[in-house]
């Protein structure tokens, strides 16, 4: 009963209109973007440091879904595998591996909180004031998604430099940390 | 939809991380909150890209991941020395070269 019924509307769903697919569009980023400050105000707020780093991964699931709404289809699945899959667990590792050290008492003082909390308004009132300004009303053209292969050619042709530059970059930083790191 | 959509979320979420490495004093959730700021620029570089119709902002914002990725792991190399040879992680008692 169900299921002829979903299908239907998926068939339909491809005949809709580009308001409508706007509408949908802009519910989808009203719900990520909800979700998204709330779990980022969470993540610096929270006590506890193992709920900080969920947190985040919410937040970072949420920018790979913004990315998908934006069309860049490739960036947002790396996002995903690097952050959330890679990052995320090096987090979640570094939190064990110190564990014990703060325990829960992340305890901020009152008048640190207040400063951090001023500067963290001032920026957010400048640069939304800027904004505000200068893209007033403008409007996001692109309807389809950029394909991955013109951004593989982009970035082995056009961008081949400074690719090459963080190849050696993430060499330096995995021997450094390696360094840095070992015990002697 | 709007391009200043995307810029404002971006913008709060800036603000957030800065209000995280301002005033936690935990050495990971610094970095966390570094993380997060480097998310917003993120999405101002996507968001940019699909305004303008030109794939460098995406480029660009792999770039940005793949150094993340590269200061994460300094990053933390540098919390766990701190850790094994002071015992704690609390940024604010890190103050061996204060005058």
């Amino acid at each position: 009963m169900s299921r002829p019924f979903l299908l239907a509307a998926l068939a339909e769903f491809d005949r809709l209109d580009g308001g409508e697919v706007l509408v949908a569009q802009n519910i989808a980023f009203a719900v990520v973007a909800v979700t998204m400050l709330v779990s980022a105000v969470r993540m610096v707020t929270t006590r506890n440091v193992v709920h900080a780093a969920l947190y985040l991964v919410i937040v970072l699931a949420g920018a790979a879904g913004l990315f998908i709404l934006l069309g860049a289809e490739f960036v947002g699945v790396t996002q995903v595998l690097v952050y959330i899959g890679a990052i995320v667990v090096l987090f979640l590792f570094g939190i064990m591996l110190t564990k014990g050290s703060f325990g829960d008492d992340d305890g901020v003082e009152g008048e640190q909180r207040l400063m951090a909390g001023l500067v963290g308004a001032l920026v957010l009132c400048v640069t939304g004031g800027a904004l505000i300004d200068t893209f007033g009303g403008a409007e996001l053209s692109r309807a389809e998604p950029s394909l991955t292969a013109d951004v593989s050619d982009m970035i082995f042709s056009q961008y081949i430099v400074p690719f090459e530059a963080v190849s050696v970059l993430l060499l330096a930083a995995l021997i450094g940390a390696v360094v840095v790191a070992r015990k002697d | 939809m709007f391009l200043n959509q995307f810029l404002l979320l971006s913008a709060a979420l800036f603000a957030i991380g800065v209000y995280g490495v301002l005033a936690r004093r935990n050495g990971v959730l610094v970095l966390m909150s570094i993380e997060l700021i480097l998310n917003a620029v993120n999405i101002n570089l996507v968001a940019f890209a699909a305004f303008g119709n030109s794939l460098a902002g995406e480029v660009f914002t792999l770039f940005v991941i793949a150094i993340a990725a590269a200061e994460v792991g300094v990053g933390l190399a540098m919390v766990l020395l701190l850790y094994r040879n002071s015992r704690n992680i609390d940024l604010s008692r890190i103050d061996l070269m204060r005058g």
